[in-house]
């Protein structure tokens, strides 16, 4: 965190040259009064200015991008990255000449690269916000995958009416799974197993799910 | 490769100043030795794991640009 003292004829004087040192917003700064100062006689005499300090808020967003982009050039992968905020979650767009690497086999790499960044703004931040790496749409195009995937399988479980058992995947893409059937009138979804292990079941309303 | 385990390490304990990282160099592997304070061991293990299986992901797509693997191993 920035901090700066900072003296004017008024507090809210102060407070206006300090934004301007540190380039920032006032929303994005906490204010502590030292001293209200006192502007004097005819702001002549025994006049004393008034002294502040400025904190400059944590910014998860920019601390976000600033330790992907560390890691993503430590890495060796040249890349542009933009930032978009929504709600709790702060979305970092990567544009990369090689998005393959970044991406991995099945998002393994970009997933891995979240997390590690999500733990390290969480470490220096207080406030929680989710964040979440993209190259190419990545996410989207996964999504769309495992929708189609999982109305493909469901057709084929009320054909052989036997229960399918999906491969394991992480919270985020079981989650995906759950909501595409989830208004499915015959079919129903279920995850099983521990950690990286959980998978998600397909079976018949009705049937199996003593497990 | 160890410049890259060594900010993502420091970034995660709470004594970054008992990090040691060896590195050693062969035609087609990287090995990295890693040693933290005990009491950080497990801030880089992560609960099952998680924690250190996505360091080696990363460094491992690292190392694929250069057609190389890394070996990420922790020392008690």
């Amino acid at each position: 965190m920035r901090i700066l003292e900072q003296e004017g004829r008024t507090a809210d004087e102060a407070v206006e040259s300090a934004l301007k040192k540190l380039g920032v917003s006032r929303e994005k700064v906490k204010v502590e009064i030292l001293d209200k100062g006192n502007k004097g006689l005819f702001g002549l005499v025994g006049s004393k200015p008034a002294k502040i300090k400025v904190f400059i808020k944590d910014d998860p967003s920019h601390i976000a991008y600033q330790i992907t982009n560390r890691i993503l050039g430590l890495m060796g992968i040249k890349a542009e990255i933009d930032i978009k905020e929504d709600n709790d979650e702060i979305h970092l767009e990567i544009k990369t000449e090689d998005p393959g690497i970044l991406i991995g086999k099945r998002g393994k790499t970009l997933n891995s690269l979240q997390f590690i960044v999500n733990l390290l703004v969480n470490k220096v931040c207080r406030a929680r916000r989710k964040i979440i790496l993209d190259t190419e749409r990545y996410r989207d195009r996964r999504q769309k995958t495992l929708e189609d995937l999982a109305k493909r399988l469901a057709d084929k479980v009320k054909e052989t009416k036997k229960e399918i058992v999906l491969e394991p995947m992480n919270s985020h893409e079981r989650h995906i799974i759950h909501t595409a059937l989830q208004e499915d009138s015959l079919v129903t979804t279920r995850s099983r197993g521990e950690g990286e292990y959980r998978r998600v079941t397909i079976y018949l309303k009705g049937q199996g799910d003593e497990g | 490769m160890k410049e890259l385990v060594e900010y993502i390490i420091k970034s995660l304990v709470d004594q970054p100043e008992k990090i040691e990282i060896k590195e050693i160099l062969g035609e087609k592997t990287v090995i990295l030795e890693l040693k933290v304070a005990p009491e950080d061991v497990g801030k880089v293990i992560g609960k099952q794991g998680r924690i250190i299986k996505a360091i080696r992901t990363v460094l491992n797509a690292a190392a694929s640009k250069v057609s190389k693997r890394v070996v990420l191993e922790i020392q008690d």
